[in-house]
């Protein structure tokens, strides 16, 4: 199916839903202002349910407005969920934010979401892009006066590369049909640049990794690991975490948001879809996922019944790598 | 009288004219990215760019900037006395800033420095010190809408000297005092040049393909604009981050931290951003901007009403859009001034 | 180049646990440089940021008046870093204090009119500047009657006995001061704010109230307010709002276009009706 028949299921999905009553509101993407940024979109009747889209360039992790709803709204919402995103609903549901009846999925399955920057950086730096559309494996891109087609796996986002999960795990209609579990990339290799350095080597190659940070917070709050009312970052009694563009104070950021997110993350990578200055976030919550896979055989939000494995105390859990 | 000709195949060695007493800072690429860096004496600046992806008003405002010093001894009375830090060592000329970026500093300059007693020694200081050569823009991008906000692609304020792009050469149009005095020995243009210029304004300035108006949220009350129903759906999607405000450049809202480490302390300052929850929050718990609605809407208050009403119709917003390039679920700024004006 | 930001150094000479729950606590500053006391005029209704350096800053209502000579008073909220830590310092301790800052009370504007004051728990400080100050040899014959209401929910957190008492004695001034409930030893008034404003029944004619308190209070006092027949033009407010700069550059105290450090944090009762209520 291409992406003109999902949307269109998808708007169709949305109409019954809102017309028999049965949700609030559907969450899902409607067409961006700009050129390959789709955006959330909160359609709250059927006539609004036809704003709804859907391509390659849907990377808000829409679980995320589950838990960020306006206070006092508790209604039923049905939300557009890829795999990584149905996974989060799970993960939701197993910390007890959410429960399973306030959610209606209507699930899609991942073509490999596409990256901007990516496009941007394959037509050229100083070229103004007008639009991008997909067809089929290609992406024509267009500008003032001139056209490319770009291969639509040479520009997919990195997460999407390594995805395991495309189908969504939980899902209350399915719009299309379900596709290849993988891309073919090896997600452990996310982690491997760093397990070949040394600590200092590694230290280092932090820092340069978020280097550009503008300590935006742009990754925390389009997570929908991210919830904390007040985050450990903003925290001013005591505080945890310095304010300053500091490599110190911007490392503590990532390192401890990337261990909040450990055996939680599903490696959506609206982390790195959101960031303002391109930065690869999710290397290091790769490395911590990696570690969690390995340690206790856990890859988060894969089913609803299993027990997050850094939530329980076991007396025989795995500490070897307590030193 | 002012206008003079700058051959591209010598602004080069009329920059490293400039570089004997200033340091020299233009747009460059890095890594894919458009930034700002320095500029080497005798190296040639970059003509064709879109916007950088950051304001750069990082210059005068940096992210995070040591205000004074102090020795960390309470019990001793050396302890709390406060240090200011030095002031910028040398001079500087910012080399192909887009227009409305100068214009932008402009807009700041009223608020940073308002009178006698708000008068920001950390800003006026790196400002004076600066000299701001524009680079008028022929190409804009899709997202610009600055011919609506007080602004345009050829917009001279806030620059000292403005370049137009005529092709093998520039025209420099010196604005400020200062910018006329950087460019007197240049050439001067030809009744030709100054057509062309002219010329290359009217294009770029219909090459704007959006517009706002403004004359309804000038019209109204603010309560009017601040009770007004869409503000419910504005919000919606926005994650409170703070993209918009980090690359905005007229946002200008900072946090004062005091930092120590053994014997040293500072106090610095660090951008900070309307879009926390922190930033209003009370002492007592009590938050006069507790709700996502609350922050949003104050940001756009702030720009598009709350500072013309207090700066004489400055607006706080030049039209760069890059909030609407990088805002990570494309909250588009023109929709929302649209929205307030309906 | 004159810095807004550098902070007067000035030495704690006295400190005194105000409240019997020891949440506030006053400290009198003087400067170490006469220059700066010098340079440190104030007006009754100003704020001044205190300066602790290695904690910060916080925005504290100056509560001395500059009739009673250079030496600063503050009352500090211990709900903070910078005021826990400033809870933990002692008589000769040297910190900073930044300012004066922020609008006053409109003292000029105020002349020839009967003055009205009402003041809830520790909002009483810039308002105890201000009663000093109309109380002042050369200014008390410039006002008419003055009505000081002052309320507090217990004997104990009341601030500022000695003046206050002081001021009882008085025959140039009305001062009544009141708690919520009965409590032992206490054979002064028993009652809320609001309903003390009530018997008291200041009259609108001629005359103006500054009215400082926490948010109940104010909620209850108004209608009393509106029902003797008082306009929100002659009805004198001081806000409160998180601040860092002091100066009006930082962003976060506004309401509406108006900032609280620097066009405050004195409004008229009109003004605020104007506004957005984020404060």
């Amino acid at each position: 199916m291409d992406n003109q028949a999902i949307a269109q299921g998808i708007r169709e999905a949305a109409q019954r839903l809102l017309a028999e009553g049965l949700v609030d509101c559907v969450l899902g993407y409607e067409a961006g202002t700009v050129p390959m940024r789709e955006r959330p979109f909160f359609a709250y009747t059927p006539e609004e349910a036809l704003r709804l889209t859907w391509s390659g360039f849907c990377c808000n992790n829409l679980a995320n407005f589950l838990i960020r709803r306006p206070q006092g709204e508790t209604g039923k919402v049905a939300v557009v969920a890829q795999g990584c995103v149905s996974r989060n609903i799970v993960g939701l549901i197993k910390e007890h934010q959410l429960s399973r009846e306030q959610v209606h999925v209507i699930g899609v399955a991942s073509p490999g979401m596409l990256d901007r920057d990516k496009v941007q950086a394959a037509v050229g730096a100083d070229k103004v892009i007008s639009a991008a559309h997909e067809e089929g494996d290609e992406l024509l891109v267009e500008g003032p006066g001139w056209q490319e087609r770009l291969e639509r796996k040479k520009v997919m986002r990195d997460n999407c590369y390594t995805c395991v999960q495309r189908n969504p795990v939980i899902h209350n209609e399915l719009i299309g049909e379900e596709s290849e579990p993988t891309h073919g990339g090896v997600i452990d290799k996310v982690a491997a640049p760093w397990e070949k350095l040394d600590p200092s080597e590694r230290l280092a190659a932090f820092g340069e990794n978020y280097q550009d940070c503008i300590r935006c917070y742009a990754c925390r709050d389009a997570c929908p690991l991210c919830y904390c009312h007040v985050c450990f970052v903003d925290e001013a009694k005591p505080q945890w975490c310095g304010k300053t563009q500091d490599e110190a104070d911007v490392l503590t950021y990532h390192l401890l948001r990337a261990f909040h997110c450990a055996g939680r993350c599903t490696d959506c990578g609206a982390c790195e879809s959101a960031c303002p200055q391109g930065i690869k976030v999710r290397r290091l919550t790769g490395k911590i996922e990696k570690d969690v896979r390995e340690f206790y055989g856990y890859a988060p939000g894969l089913d609803e019944e299993s027990v997050p494995p850094l939530s329980v105390h076991k007396p025989d859990d795995p500490q070897g790598f307590i030193k | 009288m002012s206008d003079k000709i700058l051959k591209k195949d010598q602004a080069a060695s009329f920059l490293a004219e400039l570089a004997q007493k200033r340091d020299l800072h233009a747009p460059a690429l890095a890594g894919g990215r458009l930034v700002w860096a320095p500029l080497e004496p005798g190296q040639e600046p970059l003509w064709q760019f879109n916007n950088t992806a950051l304001s750069p008003k990082e210059f005068f405002f940096p992210q995070t900037e040591c205000m004074m010093r102090f020795t960390n001894a309470q019990d001793h009375e050396e302890g709390m006395v406060m240090h200011s830090e030095p002031e910028l060592a040398r001079e500087r000329a910012l080399v192909n800033m887009r227009p409305c970026d100068a214009k932008a500093f402009g807009v700041l300059d009223l608020i940073f420095c308002q009178d006698e007693m708000t008068d920001d020694p950390y800003w006026r200081d790196k400002r004076e010190k600066s000299l701001i050569i524009a680079l008028a823009c022929n190409d804009p991008c899709p997202t610009c809408f600055c011919t609506s906000m007080n602004c345009g692609p050829h917009s001279e304020a806030g620059a000292d000297v403005l370049l137009i792009d005529l092709g093998d050469k520039l025209l420099a149009k010196g604005v400020s005092d200062q910018g006329e005095a950087a460019i007197a020995a240049l050439p001067a243009a030809t009744d030709d040049d100054l057509a062309a210029a002219a010329e290359a304004k009217q294009m770029a300035e219909a090459a704007i393909i959006t517009t706002v108006e403004m004359d309804q949220i000038n019209e109204r009350g603010l309560m009017e604009l601040y009770e007004a129903g869409h503000w419910d759906r504005t919000q919606e999607s926005c994650l409170n981050c703070g993209t918009c405000t980090f690359c905005c450049p007229t946002c200008h809202c900072f946090d004062i931290q005091d930092e120590t480490q053994g014997p040293a302390g500072r106090r610095v300052r660090n951008w900070d951003y309307c879009m926390s929850y922190l930033f209003t929050l009370h002492g007592s718990g009590h938050n006069p901007r507790g709700s996502k609605k609350d922050r949003v809407r104050q940001r756009f208050m702030h720009k598009f009403k709350y500072i013309p009403v207090k700066r004489g119709g400055e607006i706080g917003c030049v039209g760069c859009g890059r909030c609407v390039q990088l805002c990570p679920v494309n909250i588009d700024v023109r929709e929302v001034v649209r929205d307030m004006n309906a | 180049m004159n810095n807004p930001y550098r902070p007067y150094p000035v030495k704690i000479s006295k400190t005194l646990v105000e409240t019997e729950d020891k949440q506030l606590k006053s400290f009198w500053l003087d400067f170490l440089e006469p220059a700066d006391a010098q340079a440190f005029q104030y007006t009754p209704g100003q704020f001044a940021e205190l300066s602790v350096a290695g904690y910060g800053e916080i925005p504290i209502g100056i509560a001395s008046s500059p009739t009673e000579g250079d030496t600063l008073l503050f009352t500090v909220n211990k709900v903070g870093v910078v005021s826990n830590r400033l809870h933990q310092m002692n008589q000769g301790d040297v910190m900073g204090v930044r300012g004066p800052l922020g609008n006053s009370y409109p003292l000029k504007e105020m002349e020839g009119k009967n003055v009205v004051i009402v003041a809830g728990g520790f909002a009483v400080t810039t308002l105890r500047s201000t009663v000093t100050w109309l109380l002042h040899p050369d200014h008390r014959s410039k006002y008419g009657d003055i009505t000081f209401i002052y309320g507090a929910r217990t004997p104990g957190l009341l601030l500022y006995e000695d003046q206050w008492r002081e001021w009882q004695k008085r025959d140039d001034i009305n001062c009544a001061v009141t708690i919520d409930r009965e409590a032992e030893g206490w054979d002064g008034l028993v009652g809320f704010v609001p309903s003390v404003c009530e018997e008291v029944a200041p009259k609108p004619d001629n005359a103006v109230a500054l009215i400082c308190g926490p948010p109940v209070m104010i909620r209850f006092t108004q209608p009393v307010f509106d029902k003797l027949g008082w306009q929100s033009e002659q009805i004198i407010m001081s806000l409160e709002n998180r601040m860092k700069c002091g100066i009006g550059i930082c962003g976060r105290c506004n309401v509406g276009p108006e900032y609280v450090c620097k066009d405050g944090p004195v409004f008229s009762k009109a003004q605020l009706d104007a506004l957005p209520a984020e404060y």
